[in-house]
């Protein structure tokens, strides 16, 4: 048991914090989530220069050989900074889907250009009616001559519009809530029978609706088993619940230091806010909560890399209801103790609060994850 | 970093869960597991079975009986006493004046005091609070004057946990009326036996006797018998009771209680249907599992900045684990009150009860768990201290 960060990962966490204080200040963020795309591909390639976007890849297939640690590194700092890049979705979660399901031929075209930053994957397989349950699929994979034909529509992909291919999940057989018979497929944004749609979020990314008619991809656009990819999916979302709980302690941290620095600063009854004891005590309890979550942040990525599955999917549930609850109290007492400040638009802390609230509505919200686990058998057995 | 237990930590675990679990005597064993009071004789009993493994005090240096364990060997035998359960030794001994005398005291108090603190030859209990002096504990009255080759010492204590076992009492007194709130007290240490002390039970809303006041009516004590410097005794009370609070998440503790929360809504004992998937018990039950897993990885931090740091200087985490360790104690007995049903209405005696043994200790042990967001500082008086002392307010 040891907590403290290897000299690689010290410099990784201070290079992002000092690009981050350097190129991605509050002002740049709010410009470039007003703009068209919500994002920026000068970012991005910033983002490629530090070498983010190889981290989870083993260095065999051209990445840089990070694991959970890395990951929880630099998702607590895109947290920190509200950075509206798809790094979660496309790089980590679509990046596990390559790791756990992709031939050593596909992972050897893709990660490179993934690492370089040329290719960003976003993740289609969300459906209106799927909410959180990933084998709810009804967006067909029919077998054709020169390999499989996709029909249906894909919801809430993150940044999808901007992307250069999804990662689809699409029904080869069995009805539409059934396990098996889901295949992954990779299919180019600009295929004949692709049509985008954006929509904007409330944390300043966008949201696409992706419809496949008749979309033709070949036999190599599979990822693994046309019938198994359910199992992948599942570990990729796990993988991605663990960075997104080290998103929202950065965001969380953020948030009461925000607020901490207001509390000291405001003055009403001619003295600042902060000596009032009723204001110390919540900006405590906003403290206990940021520290739950981080230490649930460090279970999971503890336990990301868990190859039985059930024992995995419950600490990343476990770590989801934790992050869930402290981020909604947080941000819901940092805009509190800020009072009208913290309502206004042009102000850092109520787009944390929002991210921080969507970071709820990802991969399973605080109900759904404590349905899975009161569902289970709980997380009291001896170590 | 590497977040797992090393496979010597994992070792060590087994051994210590091993031997714990075919060392304690069945009839304590059942009187844990039943939620009945252990008498002096139980906690003598069991405290000499560690003695002779050599385990009563592992925190203490080797020389006076410590193992040598490092924070984390330290932490996984604390949590597997709790979470078995077996009894924790007496804490007033072991936790609380023992490292006072073996850090601040002469070497004659502690060849006299703590070999016998060690094996429980000697019961000792708290003599901090006051009537006017709880949370604002440097507001206390007892007085101590010197005369002689003796200090004389008048007031009242109240609080005083299980001092009705007690043969010595460690007490704070003012030694200098004329110094500023903290700077006049002083620590000492004085025989329960001593001509002039008065103890007067105070029954808890359980309906039980734990607690006491403890009357000093010109008690005579040797001068040998202060702490280290007079009038400095308030340092050696806030070294104490950061010690008091760093013990006080009790995880392992919590733990059991969820386990027992599961078997009891697995197959309810008065037998009535299981609780299905989905229900709402069952939801609170996921919601404290998902709590105590954070609170020991809170824990664990904690107890890493201190192998780190060096102790006496805590992680700033380490004020959250009296406040959410007090609160899971209190949320997991008030969970396992509620899944007792109806039958949690019984006030139990000593005498057996056919048909509601099984609830023996539910809602009376929910009673008595208030007193934890209260003592050791009480947790506003913690929120306080992270406030001003971490956040910088």
């Amino acid at each position: 048991m040891n907590f403290d960060l290897s000299e690689e990962q010290r410099l990784l966490a201070d290079s992002l914090a000092k690009w981050a204080a350097r190129s991605y200040a509050f002002e740049r963020r709010r410009v470039i989530s007003e703009s068209p795309e919500g994002r920026s591909a000068e970012v991005w390639a910033e983002l490629a220069e530090l070498g983010l976007h190889g981290l989870p890849f083993a260095e065999a297939d051209g990445g840089f050989g990070g694991g959970p640690v890395e990951i929880m590194i630099a998702m607590e700092a895109i947290g920190r900074a509200l950075v509206t890049e798809p790094w979660a979705t496309g790089v980590v979660l679509c990046g596990a889907v390559l790791r756990h399901g992709a031939s050593e031929a596909q992972r050897g075209e893709l990660v490179p250009q993934i690492a370089a930053g040329d290719l960003v994957l976003a993740p289609a397989y969300a459906e209106v009616q799927s909410r959180w349950t990933l084998s709810d699929v009804a967006t067909r994979a029919t077998p054709t001559a020169e390999g499989w034909r996709l029909d249906g529509t894909k919801t809430l992909v993150v940044h999808g519009a901007s992307a250069d291919r999804f990662v689809v999940s699409a029904r080869t057989a069995g009805e539409r809530s059934s396990p098996s018979g889901i295949g992954l497929f990779l299919v180019d944004r600009t295929a004949p029978g692709v049509s985008v749609t954006d929509r904007p979020t409330h944390d300043g990314g966008r949201a696409a609706e992706v419809r496949l008619d008749g979309v033709v991809v070949t036999a190599e656009a599979v990822i693994g088993d046309p019938a198994g990819g359910l199992p992948v999916l599942e570990r990729a979302v796990d993988e991605a619940i663990a960075a997104i709980a080290a998103e929202a302690v950065g965001a969380m941290d953020a948030a009461l230091r925000l607020t901490v620095d207001y509390l000291k600063t405001r003055v009403q009854f001619d003295r600042p806010i902060g000596s009032f004891q009723a204001l110390q005590h919540r900006a405590a309890d906003m403290f206990v909560a940021v520290e739950q979550a981080r230490s649930m942040a460090l279970w999971a990525t503890m336990a990301v890399g868990e190859d039985d599955d059930a024992v995995r999917r419950r600490a990343m549930s476990a770590a989801k209801v934790q992050i869930s609850k402290s981020a909604r109290f947080v941000g819901q007492q940092a805009i509190q103790l800020h009072g009208g400040i913290g309502m206004t638009w042009e102000y850092a802390v109520g787009h944390l609060f929002k991210r921080l609230t969507m970071i709820d509505k990802q991969f399973g919200d605080l109900d759904h994850h404590l349905d899975r686990l009161a569902a289970g058998d709980g997380l009291t057995e001896a170590a | 970093m590497d977040l797992r237990f090393t496979d010597e930590e994992i070792a060590f675990r087994r051994e210590v869960r091993d031997f714990l679990a075919s060392a304690l005597p069945e009839a304590i064993r059942a009187k844990l597991a039943e939620g009945r009071k252990l008498s002096r004789e139980d906690l003598t009993t069991w405290t000499r079975i560690l003695h002779a493994k050599g385990w009563a005090v592992p925190h203490w240096p080797v020389a006076w009986g410590g193992t040598g364990w490092d924070p984390i060997r330290q932490m996984i035998f604390r949590d597997e006493i709790q979470q078995l359960p077996a009894p924790e030794t007496l804490s007033f001994g072991t936790s609380m004046v023992g490292p006072v005398i073996h850090t601040f005291g002469s070497e004659a108090q502690k060849r006299r005091f703590l070999p016998r603190i060690a094996d429980l030859t000697d019961w000792w209990c708290q003599g901090f609070s006051e009537p006017g002096a709880g949370s604002d504990l440097a507001g206390l009255k007892t007085r101590a004057v010197r005369d002689g080759d003796h200090w004389i010492v008048n007031g009242q204590k109240a609080w005083t946990t299980l001092g009705q076992h007690a043969d010595w009492i460690f007490v704070l007194a003012r030694t200098d009326p004329t110094a500023k709130k903290q700077q006049g007290i002083s620590f000492l240490l004085v025989d329960m036996k001593s001509p002039g002390i008065t103890l007067v039970p105070t029954r808890t809303i359980d309906g039980g006797w734990e607690i006491n006041e403890v009357f000093f009516d010109d008690v005579r004590v040797p001068a040998e018998n202060l702490v280290g410097k007079e009038n400095e005794g308030w340092d050696y009370a806030k070294f104490l009771l950061t010690n008091e609070r760093n013990g006080q998440a009790r995880v392992g503790l919590s733990k059991a209680r969820l386990r027992r929360i599961r078997r009891a809504l697995d197959a309810p004992a008065d037998g009535s249907a299981s609780p299905p998937a989905g229900s709402a018990v069952r939801r609170r039950l996921a919601e404290l599992e998902v709590e105590m897993r954070a609170l020991e990885m809170t824990q664990l931090r904690v107890i890493a900045a201190e192998r780190e740091g060096g102790e006496g200087r805590p992680d700033p985490a380490s004020s959250i684990l009296k406040i959410r360790g007090s609160e899971l104690q209190q949320a997991t007995s008030e969970l396992l009150m509620d899944v007792m049903g109806p039958a949690a209405a019984i006030a139990h005696d000593e005498a057996a009860d056919e048909v509601f043994d099984w609830a023996r200790g539910g809602a009376a042990t929910y009673f008595n768990l208030r007193k934890l967001s209260i003592y050791g500082g009480s947790n506003e008086i913690q929120r306080t201290i992270i406030a001003k002392a971490i956040l910088g307010l």
